[in-house]
This record gives structure tokens, sequence and C-alpha cells, in this order.
């Protein structure tokens, strides 16, 4: 008993296949999307890639561009192979082909599951890599004159403005490193040099903050040094002031935007892999409906069409029994062998 | 002897409507396109329309959207014409028509050409807006509990730190207004009261300019306070310091902008003029072609296709005629009557 048949008549297949042809041009479009959007992942990721300490994993940008040309070229393919089912002298030449074609996209689309947990699953990495790579970049700030660190302090500026963040976790970061380079301070000048000598490493430590964590939409002029101290500043209460400088923290806010990106793209691979199953299910019930004519050279016979020749159950059994004998064989040659060497 | 003439059979006659209609989809396109740049133009003039003192001038922006919509109309039409041109029955019904609607692309046409031309002259009414604008701006910077202005500091820092610029001219404009607002100023402290009253308007200036004009790419962390002061920085030079803070004015930067949105747009419009006159020229072509007919009956007869019946001058010495026969028309009509109101 076949798996959900469906009687065909030549109005019928003309229909599913131009039906199923349009639905393959819309996965080759779907395929050029996930694409770019692997593309745009690899392109995001690399411009922060200073912020992560360039040891971000490039796996799933990878495997998103990987995954979009290769649903471009079997999309395409199955479009190509139910233009031509129209003609049966076309198709006569794509028939053997059927069957490899459709375990392909079996295959694939276990691929494109392995790809919708991936972006998932990642996001831990990244947020992992963030942390790390931001503290650094944090401890780096200050050496604009170090070859290969010196854009650092451009591009934390630039991060923190972009993102509206300051700091790691939060401004209090900027607290416990040394981010003015020994450049610019005068070591001869008394309160420097007590500043140095108050902590163990050396450090000049104060508590303020970049230019760059300022928040415009603060009413008065941004304050910036001397937070902690309600004194240095005429009616300024630290602990209620929330609007002078940004309070969310670089990791919490690039995290919350590389994960809002991934958790898209993982819906979409998701839906793509659902539009890849009605394709396949598709050209199934249209193989199988041009090769159950009853009378091959009247192209108006009714056919009939179905997803599994057998039930499901029987399929799976099948299956099962294909592979047992498959290991059998090996075991009788090896006795055979055996034998033969024994003799 | 008519202008450019064409002999067509029916196979060009074909050919040429088929053309026709692909030029005139693309000139739909290109209609969307000039709405579209219209729309962008005037959404970016109202995002800054704080910085030029909301008395910007949106008449280009205007006239761009509703050439937009009707080269769209007028375009879509001309497409419909050309596509029934090759059926004898159909074009029946546009052939009355034709002629009125080729002198309304003429002068569409003509509108257009003015339109791209405006949008290279507006820049300098643009100039005198966003310098009047900007220094008011910087004068509101403070005033950050006043209704209706009290976005101003947000606006204007947003703007240096996108634009990369400080103050209007450069960043000395920002030591000859207060942008500190009185609420945080401390008036019983001596040197507030000092700076206050060194200066006659009782403003409190400083030497300092606020936290968006800071350059990121400085190697050195910004000084925005007691800039002209070397002594209060360590192995600091004003005179030779290039990358503290940004260096252009914000109203040249603006002005380049707008500057450079304007003149792209004005060559778009510019191009799109051209292809209008080239779709012109195909429909005339096309009309004049199904008009002279050898055998009006037989569609595979041979035609002819011009652009204009007689040549330039004598075109233009009919049109001269005519409105002279139209004046002496009219003047006729005068004498009749007042002819008639004598003898009554």
């Amino acid at each position: 008993m076949p798996f959900m048949p469906v009687k065909f008549n030549l109005p019928k297949r003309v229909k599913l296949a131009q039906g199923l042809w349009m639905i393959y041009w819309l996965s080759v479009i779907v395929g050029i999307l996930i694409f770019s959007l692997g593309i745009f992942f690899k392109i995001e990721l690399r411009k922060r890639s200073e912020m992560m300490d360039n040891n971000e994993s490039h796996l799933v940008p990878n495997l998103l561009i990987l995954v979009g040309l290769l649903a471009c070229g079997v999309n395409a393919f199955g479009g190509k192979v139910c233009h031509d089912s129209l003609d049966p002298i076309k198709f006569a030449k794509w028939k053997p082909m059927l069957k490899p074609y459709l375990l392909l996209c079996c295959g694939f689309n276990a691929l494109l599951l392995l790809t919708a947990m991936l972006c998932f699953l990642m996001q831990f990495a990244v947020y992992l890599t963030l942390a790390e790579g931001l503290k650094n970049s944090i401890k780096f700030y200050k050496d604009t004159d170090t070859p290969g660190r010196c854009f650092m302090k451009r591009t934390l500026d630039m991060t923190q403005i972009e993102f509206r963040c300051c700091g790691n976790n939060n401004f209090r970061d900027w607290f416990e490193v040394q981010w003015i380079s020994n450049r610019y301070l005068d070591m001869s000048n008394d309160a420097v040099k007590d500043r140095v000598l108050s902590n163990v490493e050396g450090k000049y430590l104060m508590d303020s903050v970049p230019f760059s964590c300022c928040n415009p939409g603060s009413p008065r002029p941004c304050i910036q040094h001397h937070l902690t101290n309600n004194t240095a500043h005429y009616d300024y209460d630290h602990r209620i002031e929330e609007l002078n400088i940004w309070t969310r923290g670089c990791r919490e806010a690039l995290f919350s935007y590389f994960s809002g990106m991934m958790n898209s793209i993982g819906v979409l691979v998701i839906a793509t892999i659902i539009l890849e199953s009605v394709d396949m299910a598709g050209l199934k019930y249209l193989s199988t409906a041009l090769e159950t004519m009853e009378d091959p050279e009247n192209p108006e016979c009714e056919s009939e069409g179905w997803l599994l020749e057998k039930g499901v159950k029987e399929t799976f059994s099948e299956l099962f029994a294909k592979l047992k004998t498959l290991g059998k064989t090996n075991q009788v040659e090896e006795g055979a062998d055996a034998q033969e060497a024994a003799t | 002897m008519a202008l450019m003439l064409v002999k067509f059979d029916l196979k060009k006659r074909v050919k040429l409507a088929q053309t026709v209609w692909f030029m005139y989809w693309f000139a739909v396109m290109a209609g969307v396109l000039v709405f579209s740049m219209g729309l962008f133009f005037k959404i970016e003039l109202r995002k800054r329309s704080e910085l030029m003192d909301n008395n910007e001038s949106h008449f280009l922006p205007n006239l761009l959207i509703l050439m937009g919509l009707i080269a769209c109309g007028i375009n879509a039409l001309g497409g419909k014409i050309c596509y029934d041109s090759l059926d004898p029955s159909k074009f029946v019904k546009w052939k009355p028509i034709l002629k009125t609607f080729l002198m309304v692309c003429i002068g569409f046409n003509v509108l257009l050409f003015v339109t791209g031309l405006l949008c290279f002259l507006m820049r300098i009414p643009l100039q005198f807006t966003l310098a009047e604008g900007l220094r008011n701006g910087m004068k509101f910077y403070k005033d950050t509990d006043t209704p209706g202005r009290c976005y101003m500091k947000r606006t204007l820092d947003l703007m240096q730190m996108e634009f990369r610029c400080c103050g209007n001219d450069n960043y000395r404009d920002w030591f000859e207004i207060q942008w500190v607002s009185n609420r945080y100023l401390d008036f019983s402290a001596k040197e507030v009261k000092d700076r206050i009253g060194s200066n006659v308007d009782g403003q409190y200036l400083m030497d300092g300019v606020p936290f968006s004009c800071c350059n990121p790419s400085s190697p050195r962390p910004c000084i925005q306070f007691q800039m002209t002061n070397n002594t209060a920085h360590y192995s600091y030079d004003h005179y030779t310091e290039e990358l503290n803070v940004w260096r252009r004015g914000c109203r040249e930067a603006l002005l380049s902008y707008y500057g450079g949105l304007m003149n792209t747009i004005g060559a778009m419009v510019v191009l799109v003029t051209l292809l209008e006159s080239a779709v012109t020229i195909g429909l005339q072509y096309v009309d004049s072609s199904l008009s002279t007919l050898a055998n009006p009956e037989d569609p595979e007869s041979e035609s002819e296709g011009w652009i204009l019946e007689k040549t330039v001058k004598e075109t233009f010495t009919d049109i001269m005629d005519k409105m002279k026969a139209m004046g002496k028309g009219s003047k006729v009509e005068e004498g009749g009557e007042a002819a008639a109101a004598t003898v009554s």
C-alpha cells in the first residue's frame, strides 16, 4: 500500500510540474539570501574582530556561505528537471539520476538542520569570546603607540559610541585599568606620583571614563572625571545620575546585537528546511506520477503518484534488512576466504 | 520635407513599438527612482531641520516627488499606447489624444530639465540657511530645560559625532557662547563669578568644547577643557595639536553632504530627462508611421515616420502664424462687437 497516493491526469501533472518549478526558483532565491546573510555575518564578525581578540570562530558564517551555494545548485538542478518533466524525451535522460538526487536532497536537509542548530548554539561561544576580548581591549586602550594595537583606542571609542555602551559590564571597568598612556602623564607631578604609588601594580588609576561613554541625551555637559566624587561637581549625585554616561556594558550590547542576528538567520534556515522538504515531496510525486503511466505512449493517460512505494514501517524494515544483508555478505566472504586460506 | 524621415515596413514597425514599450517601462522605473530620491531628500532635510532653524525650503523635494509621480503616470500611459499600437482596432481609440499627449510630454520634459537645473542651484540658499541655523543651534545648546529646544543638545552632539565636525566654522565658535546651562553652575563659587563678570553679556565663557567634538583617533585621551592653555596639560601644544578635536566646521561638513546629495540627484534627473526625450521621439515615430500607411486596410503596407512633419524652420513659422491668426481672430471679434455696439 503506497504511502499517501494521489491520482493524476494530464492537467494535474502539468499543474504539479509548473507549481514545483516555481517553488524551486523561490528556493534558489532563498539560497542566494542565505549566502548573502552568511557574507554579511562574516563581515560583521571581521569588523569587530579586534573586540574579540581576533580569535572568534568563523564556522557559522562559512557554513552558511557553503549551504547557500549548495542550495542554489541543488534547487536550480531540481528546477531544470521539473521544466523538462513535461517533455517525455527530455525527461528520459534525467530519470536515472532522480533517486540519487533525492538522497542528496535528504543529506542536504540534514546539513541545513545542523546549520540551524549551530546558529542557535554558537551564541554561547560568541558570548565567551566577547567577554574575554573586551576585557583585553580595555586593557590595551592606552597602547596607541604599540604596533598592532595602535587602533584599539579608536575601535573601542567608535564601538562605545555606536552601541551606546561603556566598559565591559558597566562603566566601573574603566576605574580598574590605566587608560591613559604614560606618554601623556607628567611623572614629576606629585598628584601623578601619588596615584601611581597608591596601588600594587603602579598603575595610574582614576575614577574617570573616556569621552566615548558620554550620553548625548544628558541635559548637562558630560561629567567624565571624578565620577564618584559628588563634591567635585555642582548639583551632582553619582548614585542617582542616570543620563550622564551610558549605563549598559558593551558585552551585553554587542552580544544582543550578534544574538539577534544569529537568531534571525537560524529561523530563516529552519524555514528553508521546510521549503526544501516541500520541494522533495513534490519532486517525488512528479517522478512517480510520470513512471506509473498506464500507457507510456499516450501522454493523456491517468497515473498515480506517492511519497513512498510501501508504507512507512515496511520501507524502514526493508532498509534494515538491506543493511543486514550488506553486513552478512561481508561475513560470508570472510568465511569463504578463511576456508580457502585453510585449504 | 519632414525632419529625419525613416521608412517603415510591418516588421520594423513591430520592432519599433516593442522597443518603445520597453523603454517606457524603464521610464516608469526612472519615475519611481525620481520619486524615491525626492522622498529621501525630504526625509534628510526633516531629520536636521532643527539645525536649520526649522525654516528650510522643502520646495525642491516636493517638486521631485511631484515630478516622479507625473513621470510614472505619463510613462505608464505611453507604454499602454505603444502596446496597443500593434493592434489597429485598439489604436483607433488612442489616435485623437495622441497629439495632445505628445505636447504634454514635451512640456513635462522641459519641466524635468528645469528641476534638474534647480537641484544644482538650490545649493546656495541652503548654504545661508545652514549658516544661520547652526549659529542658533549652538546658542540654544544649553537650553535643555526649555520646551521646544530641549533636544537641541542631543541633536547637535549626534550631528558633530556623525559628521566629524566641531562648531560652525571651527571649534573656536564654542569659546564665544555659553554652552553650560546655568542650572549646573555654582554661582557661589569664585571662579564662576569671575568668568561671568569678565564679559559684557554676563555669560559663562570658557575655552572648552563639548565631548562630541572629540576625535576618537587621537592617541591621547580627549582634551576638552582649557584648550588654549598649554601648561594645563602635559606635553600639549594647542598650536600643533591636530588630532585632539575635529578641525572641520559643521557648516562645511553639512554643506558638502547636502551638496553631494543634490548634485547626484541633479545628475540623475538630467539622465531621466534624456530618457524621457528618447521615449517621446520614439512615440512620435510610432504615431507618424501608423498614420501614413500607404494602404490603411493592409497592415503589411509601407509607411513613413518622422519627428516633425515639416522642417524645423517651417514648423516654427507655422506655429507663429497660428498664434497670429488666433490674435487676429480675437481682434476681428472685438472689432465686430465694437461695430455692433456703435450701430445699435
